[in-house]
């Protein structure tokens, strides 16, 4: 394929915008990836599920670059980034929220959005002439919480947040960077089962081409947003499929031992 | 539009209101009346502000980007060390002395700083203390130039601006050091407002994060690790210009020690808490020494141990109490 033809492909969402080929990672005796191929085209809504421990979060840890990988490699829009860190690679797009809170916790929420996208704008290092550019990053953030649902919560400081408005805070700052790979850990852990609703609407917002991997326990939230399930099982891919497949796939049904999958 | 919108948008978050406007005018005009009314204290004063910038410098490092450095007196004395040597070889005008000193601080700042700076914690903390120890070391060893021991004497300022003579007095060296330390004061207070400082504060409390927005966490610790430098070696400039002399103390490991202290003491990530911890540390220092030369740090001391035990924030933690105090007394008091 020339380049020309794979730029077409990629604008109708056929080239992948991110890809694993062959990710292996070990703590020790403890495989949690083991050679993972994985391709996610631009417009993906990929949901990747498996019991506690099966390499889920090291897997983001590892296309984020919070983790080096043994062997394989990951490209964005066919680069390789394998040795870009990981600030770099969310300049990229390549952006993801974690599964544990990770806020500046003294720092107001509006604020906490507001330096996401003030790094997004690339105006993270003006020190002097920043009045007009950083109110505007301001709006914006007041904005993007707003439509959380998070308005009116915006001047208290993160710690003085509930949970689960600090889970829709760490979604909204994912958000606000724009990004091109949307990766969520557990996006919806913790968030009362009434306000999930918020996150579905935004994640719904987005632009069609951005491509989405989200991790979740709930299968409810997982089988509403994916269109395509990955089921991980101790660091390998057991398979994956269209939500219906995997929910009636009796391997699946047995990794989660009893637990019904839908 | 609606009020209430435009006033958070319009005003930086989690800014004390005191901070922003009339607080500024008291420890200003303190400094000012001081010039008028402490004519016979002025050379103390002139140390005070020098030490007040020095703390300043550090809030920066180390209240607001969260680096710990236990050797931050190498960029002070490097910067005493360069005002001397360029007064008594290049040229003795105090401005330029000053602007090669900072300079050459900010340079020395940004070459160990990119060595140093991916490490963290204990070992960050034992890397500044060994460049500190290094420094002092090199200026000890290079007798020739440093005078060693017996310390770079013979400076002789030209006057500044080629108008005002450095008098026996203190007269223009105060106000000169004055001017300086409202400059910077000015420079820091505007850039730890700007994004670039709220990334600052960002990294020192949540580095994943930081990185997790596409923060260059590295580059913004070596930047301020360099604004740190080149203060303090304004503050080494001023000393050494004023003074007239540069000694080893000026960048031995004690001095980062006592800095650091001056900056818990008054509290740190406020700025103006570097002003009160270096007044009352100078003027703690100069009464207790007069009074028992050999005992005058057990004072600081335990000064220092009652505000670490029983304040949050320092001297600056009294303030905002009484700051409080008031405004809610004034509030009573004023019939709507
Ligand atoms: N840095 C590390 N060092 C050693 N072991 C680790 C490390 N990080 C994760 N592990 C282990 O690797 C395994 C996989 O962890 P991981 O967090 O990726 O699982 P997960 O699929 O996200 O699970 P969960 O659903 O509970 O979030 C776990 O057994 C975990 O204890
Ligand atoms: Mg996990």
């Amino acid at each position: 394929m020339s380049d020309a033809e794979a730029r077409h492909a990629n604008t109708l969402g056929a080239a992948p915008v991110l890809s694993v080929r062959g990710l292996c990672k070990s703590f020790g005796a403890l495989t949690v990836a083991q050679d993972i191929e994985l391709d996610l085209p631009g417009g993906a809504r990929i949901g990747l599920i498996g019991p506690n421990g099966a390499g889920k979060t090291s897997f983001v840890n590892l296309l984020t670059g919070m983790l080096r990988p043994d062997a394989g490699s990951v490209l964005l829009e066919d680069r390789a980034i394998d040795r870009l860190r990981p600030e770099l690679r969310v300049r990229r797009g390549l952006v993801r929220t974690h599964q544990i809170n990770t806020l500046l916790a003294e720092t107001p929420a509006l604020e906490n959005v507001a330096i996401a996208i003030a790094e997004r704008k690339r105006i993270g290092w003006r020190m002097l002439r920043y009045g007009t550019g950083w109110r505007a990053c301001l709006d914006e953030a007041e904005a993007r919480l707003a439509a959380m649902g998070l308005g009116d919560d915006r001047l208290r400081l993160v710690r003085e947040l509930p949970y689960g408005k600090q889970r829709l805070l760490e979604i909204a700052i994912a958000l606000a960077l724009k990004p091109r790979v949307l990766l969520l850990d557990e996006p919806a852990a913790g968030v009362p089962a009434g306000e999930t609703r918020a996150i579905h609407e935004q994640l719904g917002d987005l632009p069609q081409d951005v491509a989405i991997l989200m991790i979740e326990h709930d299968m409810d939230l997982v089988f509403r947003f994916a269109r395509e399930i990955v089921v991980m099982v101790q660091g390998r891919v057991l398979t994956r499929g269209s939500p219906s497949e995997i929910a009636n796939d009796d391997r699946v049904r047995e990794v989660y031992l009893g637990r019904r999958v839908r | 539009m609606n009020p209430e919108r435009s006033r958070a948008t319009r005003s930086p978050p989690a800014e004390k209101p005191h901070a922003a406007g009339w607080g500024h005018l008291l420890p200003w005009t303190a400094a000012l009346a001081f010039y008028f009314l402490g004519a016979d204290f002025l050379g103390l004063g002139t140390n005070a502000l020098i030490m007040v910038l020095f703390a300043l410098s550090l809030d920066l490092v180390l209240g607001y980007a969260g680096i710990i450095t236990m050797g931050h007196a190498a960029f002070f004395g490097f910067g005493a060390y360069a005002a001397g040597l360029c007064a008594i070889h290049v040229t003795n005008d105090p401005v330029t002395g000053l602007l090669i000193a900072t300079a050459a601080a900010g340079i020395l700042g940004f070459v160990t700083g990119t060595l140093i700076l991916h490490t963290k914690g204990v070992t960050l903390m034992m890397l500044t203390l060994a460049i500190g120890a290094l420094v002092a070391e090199v200026a000890n060893h290079l007798r020739d130039y440093t005078g060693g021991d017996d310390g770079l004497h013979g400076i002789r300022m030209a006057p500044l601006l080629g108008a005002f003579r450095f008098d026996l007095w203190g007269h223009t060296a105060y106000l000169y050091t004055l001017a300086v330390l409202l400059a910077w004061f000015a420079l820091a207070w505007r850039i730890m407002r700007s994004p670039f400082g709220r990334s600052l504060d960002g990294i020192r409390q949540n580095v994943r994060r930081m990185r997790a927005i596409g923060t260059p966490v590295w580059w913004r610790m070596v930047a301020v690790y360099s604004l740190g430098a080149a203060m303090a070696g304004t503050a080494g400039a001023l000393s050494a210009q004023t003074t007239r002399a540069v000694g080893l103390t000026a960048l031995e490991l004690l001095a980062s020690g006592t800095v650091l202290m001056v900056l818990i003491l008054g509290g740190t990530r406020r700025l103006y808490g570097a002003f009160a911890g270096a007044v009352v540390y100078v003027v703690v220092q100069d009464f207790a020494a007069q009074v028992d030369p050999f005992r005058w740090m057990f004072v600081i001391g335990a000064l220092l141990m009652a505000v670490v035990l029983f304040l949050e924030n320092g001297l600056m933690g009294i303030i905002d109490f009484a700051a409080a105090r008031a405004r809610s007394l004034w509030r009573e008091q004023t019939p709507r």
